[in-house]
């Protein structure tokens, strides 16, 4: 059976616009993998470290944060937070011995542009050459 | 405040190597305010601990717990709630925290979560320098409230050493040179006469050198 990675990714109102705009079976139409699971944010700058990790252990193979672009977001520096934030847990991944590149930050132009849909193939072609992650679905 | 920074990952797995049950135990004090080891950190820790074993296949559970502080022995006392329930506690408070426990909880097996640097302040987000090297003599009044000790890099106390250039300290360049900074102060405050007292040879037993020191107050013992 092919490996078919689980994504978690976590993008702003503001570069995610074409999920509302098109819906589900538009992003699909699109070519928006069905493997990747959106979650949206009013702001990427909210995300925190833990919550990236949380998906790892929740079972994600990868995590990408989709926000503004870096001198443009919306709330000022948002998205250089948020770009902070992969940073650190790619050193975390380096240092549990695990390929960095399972998480990623995006800076993307806000509103309705294919780049959301190309970075998630990005992410989906990535992980699918990386292999299934190497964190077993765990007990807290 | 004191200033630490988190231990590299892998140097804490090997301390809990072991362990299967992970008490990780912030504080609420310094640790919090630079971010080393506060609920915040406690999370993250917990969650890379998890993963770290997740991935070595070995069970873990962990138990996330944050302390008002870890240096007095009425907070410490609270960690009782979880006895039976751990292998082993890595404390994210400073050292003094980490001693606190394994002096309180004999039995416990206790591990440092940080590296304690030492005390300073937030010179910007992101940032913390040290200010105070905690001597025991303070002599801030002698210069312009600017301390040689911590801050100049051979604590000298009369004056600069002649090694540095544009105010700014031999050893790097970007370490000011902190008697320019004493000196321009003085200078600024009218006090350039106080530059010209020396200062005597130094009595370094406050200063940790007569072995570990200790404050007493008769007023508040009890």
């Amino acid at each position: 059976m092919p490996f078919i990675p689980n994504i978690q990714a976590f993008c702003c109102h503001y570069t995610s616009q074409q999920t509302l705009a098109e819906g589900p079976e538009g992003l699909l139409a699109d070519g928006f993998p069905k493997n990747v699971t959106i979650h949206r944010l009013v702001c990427t700058g909210k995300l925190e470290v833990s919550t990236l990790l949380k998906a790892f252990e929740d079972g994600a193979d990868g995590v990408y944060v989709a926000g503004c672009p870096v001198d443009q977001c919306h709330n000022l520096m948002g998205s250089q937070r948020a770009a902070k934030r992969v940073g650190a847990i790619k050193k975390a991944l380096t240092e549990l011995g695990v390929e960095p590149e399972r998480i990623e930050m995006y800076h993307l132009e806000r509103g309705f542009h294919p780049e959301f849909v190309k970075v998630a193939q990005e992410m989906h072609e990535r992980i699918t050459t990386l292999g299934p992650s190497p964190f077993q679905g765990g007990t807290k | 405040m004191i200033i630490a920074e988190r231990k590299p990952f892998n140097e804490i797995m090997e301390m809990v190597r072991d362990a299967k049950r992970i008490l990780v135990l912030g504080c609420r004090g310094c640790v919090t305010i630079c971010s080393a080891g506060g609920e915040r950190e406690v999370e993250i820790l917990a969650s890379l601990i998890r993963l770290g074993k997740q991935k070595a296949g070995q069970p873990v559970e962990t138990i996330e717990a944050t302390l008002v502080r870890q240096c007095d022995k009425e907070y410490i006392d609270s960690i009782d709630q979880w006895d039976g329930q751990y292998d082993a506690i890595v404390s994210m408070a400073c050292g003094v925290g980490v001693n606190f426990i394994a002096n309180l909880r004999p039995m416990a097996k206790v591990y440092p979560g940080v590296n304690t640097s030492s005390f300073g302040g937030s010179a910007e987000q992101g940032v913390w320098s040290e200010q105070c090297a905690g001597c025991g003599n303070c002599i801030l009044h002698l210069t312009g409230g600017l301390c040689p000790v911590a801050r100049c890099a051979k604590s000298l106390f009369n004056g600069p050493c002649g090694g540095s250039v544009d105010g700014r300290c031999e050893i790097h360049k970007d370490v000011p040179c902190i008697w320019q900074s004493i000196h321009d102060k003085m200078v600024r405050t009218d006090n350039a006469d106080g530059l010209a007292v020396i200062a005597p040879i130094r009595d370094w037993s406050t200063s940790g050198h007569g072995g570990p020191r200790k404050t007493i107050r008769p007023d508040l013992t009890v």
